[in-house]
């Protein structure tokens, strides 16, 4: 690791302590480049924790509370699971997707209005610290709202946690996908506008018709398959079977859908990154 | 070694040509000028060094490393300060610097920080938001931002554009003590007086092109003499005149070869009872080496876009 104390000041000329660090750029000082990155975008969020944490969990409760009081006696989307029950980990799920594609996109975009992007281009990130740091934030702003959620909505109705560690891998899996999809979004659009389109034209019905409200397996044939086509609809249903081991879709084929679907988007950003798209001219 | 070696570099785009074939190097330990009116393509070439923006043709090395192969060591080597006044309106000062020197992989660099605060003038505004500072307070949150890793090069674009007198004291003096101790300097500049009174080498540049490349001193030279602003009532004489090199608010300007053409000069308007009321006499500066290669360049330019015309 490479530090520049007082008293190596003391020792050196700066111009060839400077020279020293430039030419000694190991790992050791890449690893504390991708940890202040990825502390820097979670600091950013954090600061503003009201509208980045507090609004989300709030909006997702006043959902609960909506759809658990009119839906509760008539719908059972699932056998032996009260709708209450049900909608709370779709209501989780929906909150880190959303909020995971939030920070990336609303990070860069600001970045890039207020010029302040230059700061993160000087120095000399790899594209992988870059992918790292921005996807890490949105990893860890959609786990801590959806945790934010789950916390002011168990008392409605205790989750059963059947199966708790596919429920972690999907809640990261996902967020780090919508964290990737929104790093993508960011890069690409110029202005707010923008971003507010692909937000509400693109990740907003998405993940609303992925099965949030319901089990797909009660739509029509027709609607069914065009779920199916969702890559949301599997992060959704295999988040659910984390916590009553049922669930519309083999959890296995959904963790394989993700997967892929991950995969494809990240091979994107980081060739975005690569190119220096809208980035560097 | 060289510290910036930028070898034939071409910047387009689509059908403006930002910069064209473009070779410079500055040495290291150097105070190298970057001169030359707007849109001549002086931010474009320190963006291409910088490695935000990338030359459509050429190469451009930093300390010896390629700024687009060997980007790591290269960015590692490089301070900027951007010409927008640029801030992220989350954090604090200090906070700003530190993610600053984080991204640049060094930990524990408190001690450097403080005492780039304290050169800046910015120890009392450490612990304040961003958002809260002046612009001249915020433009040097920008300098402290490219010093905190301590590179060897260190580029000012336009740092002192619309600063007060204050800082640019404050400034220069840190500026140069840092290239008392080794580090490259290079700085664009419109305050004239200042790339003369700093740098030991200059190039201009003209619509992407370099038009001259020189130390200070000999760009001085090409104009020698001495210069004499003459307000007066009637009619120089001819002899006179034949020293006229321009006219500025009614006063005529003259350049005589010696200081003591001055005499001479006088003599003859008083011979030919021409009474001065203004007169001005200094050395020729970089103002006038600038406007007179601008001028030239212009001269040779007009007879193409005429003949296409």
């Amino acid at each position: 690791m490479n530090t520049v104390d007082a008293g190596d000041r003391d020792r050196l000329v700066p111009a060839a302590a400077a020279l020293s660090i430039a030419s000694e750029s190991g790992t050791g000082s890449a690893l504390v480049s991708f940890r202040t990155l990825l502390a820097k975008e979670m600091l950013r969020f954090w600061k503003v924790g009201f509208q980045t944490i507090a609004a989300p969990v709030l909006t997702a409760v006043l959902y609960l509370l909506v759809f658990s009081h009119v839906l509760e006696a008539h719908v059972q989307a699932l056998p032996g699971v009260s709708y209450t029950a049900f909608l709370i980990p779709g209501l989780v799920m929906m909150s880190v997707l959303q909020n995971a594609f939030a920070n990336s996109s609303s990070s860069l975009i600001q970045s890039k209005i207020m010029g302040s992007l230059i700061f993160v281009l000087l120095p000399p990130f790899s594209r992988w610290q870059l992918f790292g740091a921005y996807v890490g934030a949105s990893v860890v702003r959609g786990i801590v709202v959806g945790l934010g959620v789950l916390i002011f909505t168990v008392g409605f109705a205790p989750p059963a946690f059947a199966a708790p560690l596919w429920a972690l891998a999907f809640g990261v899996l996902g967020a780090a996908m919508l964290g990737t999809l929104g790093l993508i979004a960011g890069i690409w659009a110029d202005k707010f506008d923008q971003l507010a389109g692909f937000q509400n034209f693109i990740v907003m019905p998405a993940t609303f018709l992925s099965g949030v409200f319901y089990s797909v397996n009660g739509l029509p044939e027709f609607w069914r398959t065009v779920s199916h086509l969702n890559p949301f609809f599997y992060m959704i249903d295999g988040f659910r079977y984390g916590f009553f081991a049922q669930s519309d879709v083999n959890p296995w084929i959904s963790l394989g859908v993700l997967v892929c679907a991950f995969v494809v988007v990240a091979g994107i950003a980081l060739n975005l990154l690569a190119r220096g798209f809208k980035l560097r001219q | 070694m060289t510290a910036i070696r930028v070898s034939g570099v071409t910047k387009r785009y689509g059908s403006l040509t930002a910069l064209d074939s473009v070779d410079l190097e500055v040495e290291r330990g150097e105070f190298f000028g970057l001169l030359g009116p707007n849109g001549a393509g002086k931010t474009t070439l320190i963006s291409i060094i910088a490695g935000l923006v990338r030359a459509t043709s050429g190469t451009v090395a930093v300390m010896g490393h390629d700024v687009v192969d060997d980007y790591r060591v290269a960015r590692l080597s490089l301070g900027v300060v951007p010409q927008e006044l640029a801030f992220d309106p989350f954090f604090t000062v200090r906070e700003t610097l530190v993610f600053q020197s984080g991204y640049f992989g060094l930990t524990n660099n408190r001690a450097w920080i403080d005492e780039v605060l304290a050169n800046l003038g910015l120890s009392s505004r450490a612990d304040s938001n961003m958002r809260a500072l002046s612009g001249g307070m915020k433009r040097r949150v920008l300098v402290a931002q490219a010093l905190v890793h301590k590179p060897p090069v260190i580029v000012l674009d336009e740092p002192t554009a619309g600063v007060d007198v204050e800082l640019r004291q404050t400034l220069w003096a840190f500026v140069r003590r840092l290239n008392r101790e080794g580090h490259t300097i290079v700085l664009t500049t419109h305050y004239l007086e200042e790339a003369q009174a700093l740098c030991q080498r200059i190039a201009m540049l003209k619509s992407g092109s370099v038009i001259a490349l020189d130390t200070t001193r000999a760009l001085l030279s090409h104009i020698e003499g001495v210069q004499m602003i003459v307000r007066a009532r009637g009619v120089l004489p001819p002899s006179v005149l034949v020293h006229r090199i321009d006219e500025r608010d009614g006063a005529i300007v003259l350049r005589l070869a010696q200081p003591a053409d001055v005499g001479r000069v006088l003599a003859d308007c008083a011979a030919a009872g021409c009474e001065i009321e203004d007169l001005e006499v200094g050395r020729a500066d970089l103002e006038d080496v600038f406007l007179q290669l601008m001028a030239d360049r212009a001269e040779s330019e007009r007879i193409p876009v005429l003949a296409n015309a």
